[in-house]
């Protein structure tokens, strides 16, 4: 991390939020950005929650903790402190995290990306399977992954009319990203696989498997396969 | 003890101050929609932490006490009756073994708090005993009561203020909700977002200006507001960022809409305001139908008053303990 640029912009979102805007396209180096910022503050500010985003990190705190002598929130204060937290070098930037998330590619859309990419389906499947995906950030739905990386080839529209109901595990691609369904969901993407993984899991110590800024890979995998992991992570296929 | 759901009411749900933290998962806040008077609720029935409650919209639900109870009722003014006898609202009130709680028809507002003195005893998820009815995270796996639900309460020594009741009864005393509960639907103060800017002349004029109706269309995750269609000189390609409760957004039916408790994390609508926090329990209280008006209100403005509004609870809620206590 270097000095920090003056091309980060500050916005006071709400009393209790301010956002730290580090461009204003989906783009990865953008993202990155993103998620060092986070990585820091969240490591020299634990009180203060950084909620990262594609090109914006969203910091909340709580306003009545920061109050100068005469009682009024100190605003300088803490945009001192979020300032030299992101001036400070790391001790040691942790590799992301990586994960490789096994796949059926059978989707309800498979051969409709095929027909639009102007690829076949096995083309298609190759090509996202091959990619290295960054986590931009989580939304939509609890453990919704927004995942960066997706191969140009492979870029396609939203489905006009979404479906009322998308299955959970559904892998999916809207515009130039793919994502993940955790559960049952309504949606506009294009499936074109599932996976037997439970991305969200309440009794889990941490409730969502994926976190912002982690890699992700996809295994292609057979139905048989899909059944036997189904079946040993409880997911009725 | 435990509490049986006779009939369910229009939309009833236990909540408290809401899921922290979660947020970079993807999971909202949700709790409740307003706050002070959920907090004034449980001081009323002597919780010292801050229980769930149930929060009820419009319309209430029929319960049926398996044991003695001390409850409490705040937010929207609720016709209540204990075997038919009426309770005072904002007033702490004891119920014998066997009482037949009947909630109806809500006079003001939209939301009222039922608080029971030893607190609802649901299972936390999450760190919160909140209902998330998007994410379906929470008490009965995060839906709204059903009849037939059964509610438990937990531990807590009796209360000595009823000693000799025999039936339903209330305290002599109870709160003013005036300074609490917005009767004139006043004017709610408004920050101006990012993309406020971005709206033509007269849409700013008109953010300000005209009332907005509440649509029916309304529930916890968002108001939606009708009235003159609020445009953008050019259209916005905008990137998703993080959204809050309170934050307003302008979709492209030019009908702005109002995000509240249980919020989405990220958005891609312009950003054309932000709701100044200590309103936000105000615009709970709208109905549908119920019109909403903003005034631009500064941040320095906004926080000022969040903290005159918490030191003002926060005596309160003092008062009507050392009053409990000498009860």
């Amino acid at each position: 991390m270097t000095n920090p640029r003056s091309d980060v912009q500050w916005e006071a979102l709400a009393e209790d939020a301010w956002l730290l805007r580090f461009g204003d396209t989906i783009d990865m180096a953008v993202n990155a950005r993103v998620h060092d910022a986070a990585t820091l503050l969240q490591a020299l500010l634990p009180e203060v929650e950084c909620v990262p985003a594609y090109a914006s990190l969203l910091l909340r705190f709580d306003p009545m903790h920061w109050l100068d002598d005469r009682g009024t929130f100190d605003g300088h204060r803490l945009r001192s402190a979020i300032e030299a937290a992101l001036r400070s070098a790391p001790a040691h930037r942790a590799a992301p995290r990586e994960m490789t998330l096994p796949v059926c590619y059978d989707g309800a859309d498979l051969h409709e990306v095929a027909a639009h990419t102007q690829l076949t389906t096995g083309e298609v499947i190759a090509r996202h399977a091959a990619a290295t995906y960054r986590v931009a950030m989580l939304g939509f739905a609890p453990g919704f992954p927004y995942l960066l990386g997706l191969d140009p080839a492979l870029a396609m529209p939203r489905r006009s009319q979404p479906r009322l109901s998308v299955p959970a595990g559904s892998v999916a691609i809207g515009g130039s990203q793919t994502g993940i369904y955790p559960q049952a969901l309504p949606g506009g993407w294009q499936l074109i696989g599932r996976t037997p993984v439970c991305l969200f899991d309440l009794a889990a110590a941490s409730p969502s498997l994926l976190q912002p800024g982690d890699q992700v890979r996809f295994r292609a995998i057979d139905e048989h396969e899909y059944q036997q992991l189904a079946a040993s992570t409880g997911r009725s296929a | 003890m435990s509490i049986e759901v006779i009939k369910p009411g229009l939309l009833s749900s236990l909540q408290d101050a809401g899921r922290r933290g979660l947020a970079s998962l993807g999971l909202g806040r949700a709790g409740v929609m307003d706050e002070p008077a959920w907090r004034l609720a449980n001081a009323l029935v002597g919780n010292r932490a801050d229980e769930a409650a149930l929060e009820i919209t419009l319309a209430g639900p029929t319960l049926r006490f398996a044991g003695d109870a001390v409850i409490a009722l705040t937010g929207g003014i609720i016709e209540a009756r204990a075997d038919g006898q009426p309770l005072p609202p904002w007033t702490t009130c004891f119920l014998p073994a066997g009482t037949l709680l009947r909630l109806g028809g809500m006079r003001h507002g939209c939301r009222s708090y039922l608080a029971v003195r030893g607190g609802f005893d649901a299972a936390p998820v999450l760190g919160s005993r909140s209902t998330d009815l998007h994410a379906h995270i929470g008490p009965f796996d995060g839906r709204a009561l059903q009849a037939g639900d059964t509610l438990t309460i937990g531990g807590h020594d009796a209360a000595p203020w009823f000693a000799s009741a025999r039936g339903a009864q209330a305290l002599r005393w109870g709160l003013d909700p005036q300074p609490w509960h917005d009767y004139a639907h006043a004017p709610l103060g408004l920050l101006r977002g990012r993309h406020y800017d971005a709206l033509d002349g007269a849409s700013k004029r008109a953010l300000t200006a005209q009332r907005f109706v509440v649509s029916k269309d309304s529930n916890r995750t968002g108001s939606r507001l009708d009235g003159q269609p609020l445009r953008l000189d050019h259209p916005l390609e905008l990137v998703s960022e993080a959204t809050l409760p309170g934050t307003l957004q302008l979709p492209p039916s030019g009908q702005p809409i109002l995000l509240l408790t249980e919020a989405p994390v990220t958005g891609g609508y312009p950003r054309i305001g932000q709701l100044a926090a200590v309103d936000l329990p105000r615009l709970a209280q709208r109905r549908p139908g119920d019109t909403v008006c903003f005034r631009d209100m500064t941040m320095d403005d906004a926080l000022q008053r969040l903290r005159a509004r918490n030191d003002a609870l926060q005596t309160l809620i003092q008062r009507i303990a050392q009053r409990l206590e000498s009860a």
